[in-house]
């Protein structure tokens, strides 16, 4: 298959404008099923991308990133979410999420933030990936909005674990990925953080008898004196 | 005939920790577990101060095809990290020891424990020596990971709150200055060409010159608020008095006296680089406003404050504040204090929190209102607190105040401005600390109070050490100091 570097680009930006696509849907999704199918989505589109952008720079560790971004998001910890799901028993958890509109506004002003923020960067890069530095800040700004906005610690989770997709696919977009063995070393950091996320779940279910984050507010600073 | 190069020594230094951890996943809750524990750290500090003597014959050295190096800035802060982890451990085996009689902790949390004390100084050596931009973001992460459990361990509900809290601010900050480094790493891509030479420390300040300063400033800006975080600076802060008091007194020794060391290095060897590029003040006066902000939050902060660790742990950010606020202004002077100021804060504040965790464990409370009578029940343990206080304070001889001194002449030298806020931070958290001490140290004894193996040696060497410092700094000390105040500037 032979592309241009016009088509290539073109499929570049979609899949990103995909990727910005699965980030807001997270923001509004209530239900926890729902959420771990969209981050599997994000974790597709994300590899399709670093996969593509390896094919048409040439660069062979972007494979294995984009192997390791499959293996790792699209599979294992989709599986661990969803064993921790049936284990915990919160299959049928509806968050109550206020005003998913007002949220829409602000990851719509923090993407415009971020093309402002990025503009330096696109005017020096010469790369046909440099427009989505952008998109990838913004997705690492949508988890981060996530994080602060949902009270379940699965969620908050997930919205972090958001943030470090956007991360992978800022370095793709920004300079054809950072070297392979930097991007092993963060994939293990994610792995080892998923793992102690696991174990927390439990933690928090046994300790508080439910992942609402609203109960843990026991270490306040302005106590009244007793 | 010298049997073993630099490279092995290094090798040993990392491999040290590495090895103890796996032959403690192995011992488990076994008795002899606390002492191979304490001769793993003291291997480590062994090869560490064998490295460091290596750096004064030889100087600077880069290893295992420049994947590692040695410099004046890294060797005094692994010497440093890994001699505080040594007496830690020999503190910790009294005292874990008791918690578990106690019943605090169980039969499998204490080989956790063990194993994840030595895994957390391997991350924090790595994050030392790595050459690696990338590989420091790494091991920084895997430090957080490794505590963050420890943290937790004992499994009541505000610990755990703790542990989450700590988990969730620190993995959104680190991952903020993982877009930092991805930054830097485009721009010295332009000047390096692709690939991991494009991410050595060593390669950057050599042309730093010629990076792009418009995206060197908007990285500093990503790297401060990601490393900032884990610095415990005000506003963003929030996670570290959790932390700090909630986990194993060990543990909060070491976040306090070493962890929150290796974030600081990380963002002054940014500021290097950015200051580098950039030849203006940018990177210096960022750092320097949230310091202020840190010293003068937390200095009111302690007033507060109730329970014996968490004032401590807001006197950290106030500390680390000072040091910010030492290397955002630059400039010899307060280069060479905020230096210093590292060495002796970490000391002095393990050596405190070995003696709160003293007395917590006699009064069976953490709360300051129940700590009384130190003097009578226990006087080293009293005096040990009293004179910790002191040092922390800023009092003299000790070490604390004669950098704490240096930074304010240099302020008034080079910014007065700033110099009044200063001056109201380091009053507020003297007087804060200063006046909660002496009621629980003196007074009669509280039927309450029990007796407890203490581990007095760590303290009494670590507040012996920063007295020596507040007289007189060894010529060793002060040539690593000044080699690495010329690296900064």
């Amino acid at each position: 298959m032979e592309f241009t570097i016009d088509t290539a680009s073109h499929v570049i930006n979609f899949l990103a404008a995909l990727l910005l696509l699965t980030s807001f849907a997270m923001l509004a999704q209530r239900k926890i099923y729902g959420l771990i199918h969209l981050f599997v989505w994000q974790g597709i589109f994300l590899a399709a991308n670093t996969a593509f952008v390896g094919f048409m720079a040439d660069k062979s560790h972007l494979f294995i990133s984009a192997i390791l971004t499959v293996g790792l998001k699209v599979f294992l910890l989709p599986y661990i979410f969803y064993k921790l799901i049936h284990l915990l028993d919160i299959r049928k958890e509806v968050e109550n999420v206020v005003n998913i509109s007002t949220l829409m506004f602000i990851g719509i002003g923090l993407v415009i933030f971020s093309y402002y923020l990025t503009s330096p960067v696109r005017e020096l890069s010469t790369l046909m990936t440099r427009p989505t530095l952008a998109i990838a800040l913004a997705s690492v700004l949508i988890g981060l909005l996530m994080i602060i906005t949902r009270k379940n610690a699965v969620t908050q989770v997930i919205g972090f674990l958001a943030m470090e997709n956007g991360l992978f696919f800022a370095a793709t977009s920004a300079t054809y990925g950072m070297p392979l063995v930097v991007e092993l070393g963060v994939a293990l950091d994610i792995l080892i953080a998923a793992l102690i996320f696991g174990i927390f779940f439990f933690h928090i279910n046994t300790t508080f008898d439910s992942l609402s984050v609203d109960q843990m507010a026991r270490l306040k600073e302005d106590e009244p004196d007793e | 005939m010298n049997l073993m190069n630099n490279s092995d020594i290094l090798f040993l230094f990392m491999a040290a920790p590495f090895i103890s951890a796996a032959i403690l996943i192995l011992v488990g809750d076994r008795k002899p577990a606390p002492e191979i524990n304490i001769a793993g750290s003291a291997a480590t500090f062994a090869a560490g101060v064998a490295l460091a003597i290596e750096y004064c014959a030889k100087g600077p050295m880069m290893n295992f095809g420049h994947l590692f190096f040695v410099d004046a800035l890294n060797i005094y802060l692994a010497v440093l990290t890994s001699f505080v982890a040594m007496t830690t451990a020999v503190f910790s085996r009294k005292y874990m020891r008791q918690e578990r009689e106690h019943g605090r902790v169980g039969h499998a949390a204490m080989r956790y424990y063990h194993v994840m004390y030595q895994m957390f100084i391997f991350s924090m050596i790595l994050a030392l020596m790595s050459n690696n931009i990338g590989i420091l973001w790494i091991a920084t992460e895997l430090a957080t990971l490794a505590t963050v459990l420890l943290v937790s361990l004992y499994r009541t509900p505000t610990a755990i709150e703790a542990a989450w809290k700590y988990f969730i601010l620190c993995g959104v900050g680190i991952a903020i200055a993982l877009f930092g480094t991805v930054l830097v790493y485009f721009a010295a891509e332009k000047v390096l060409g692709e690939g991991g030479e494009a991410m050595l420390w060593t390669n950057l300040n050599m042309v730093s010159g010629k990076l792009e300063p418009t995206i060197l400033s908007l990285a500093f800006v990503f790297l401060m608020v990601g490393y900032g975080t884990k610095v415990g600076l005000v506003p963003l802060h929030n996670w570290l008095p959790d932390a700090h008091s909630e986990g194993p007194t060990p543990i909060s020794a070491l976040l306090s006296g070493l962890l929150l060391n290796i974030a600081l290095y990380s963002l002054v060897r940014c500021k290097a680089l950015v200051d580098g590029s950039t030849h203006t003040d940018f990177a210096g006066s960022m750092m320097m406003a949230f310091g202020i902000m840190s010293i003068l939050v937390a200095g009111f902060s302690i007033l507060r404050q109730k329970d014996i660790k968490r004032m401590f742990a807001y006197s950290s950010i106030e500390h680390m504040g000072i040091a910010t606020f030492g290397f955002g202004l630059g400039g010899p002077l307060g280069t060479f204090a905020a230096l210093l100021h590292l060495l002796v804060h970490s000391l002095t504040k393990s050596a405190v929190f070995y003696t709160a965790g003293h007395a917590a464990l006699m009064h069976g409370t953490q709360e300051m209102d129940k700590i009384r009578g130190l003097f009578k029940g226990n006087p080293l343990v009293g005096w040990s607190l009293m004179l910790g206080v002191m040092a922390l304070a800023g009092m003299p001889p000790f070490g604390i105040f004669t950098t704490e001194f240096l930074i304010l002449t240099a302020t008034i030298q080079q910014a007065p401005l700033w110099a009044p806020f200063l001056l109201i931070g380091l009053a507020v958290a003297f007087a804060g600390l200063i006046r909660v001490v002496q009621p629980m140290v003196s007074g009669e004894v509280p039927d309450y109070q029990k007796p407890v193996a203490a581990a007095h040696l760590p303290v009494l060497v670590h507040l012996a050490i920063v007295l020596i410092i507040g007289l007189y700094i060894p010529d060793f000390l002060n040539q690593w100091f000044n080699t690495a105040v010329e690296m900064l500037k």
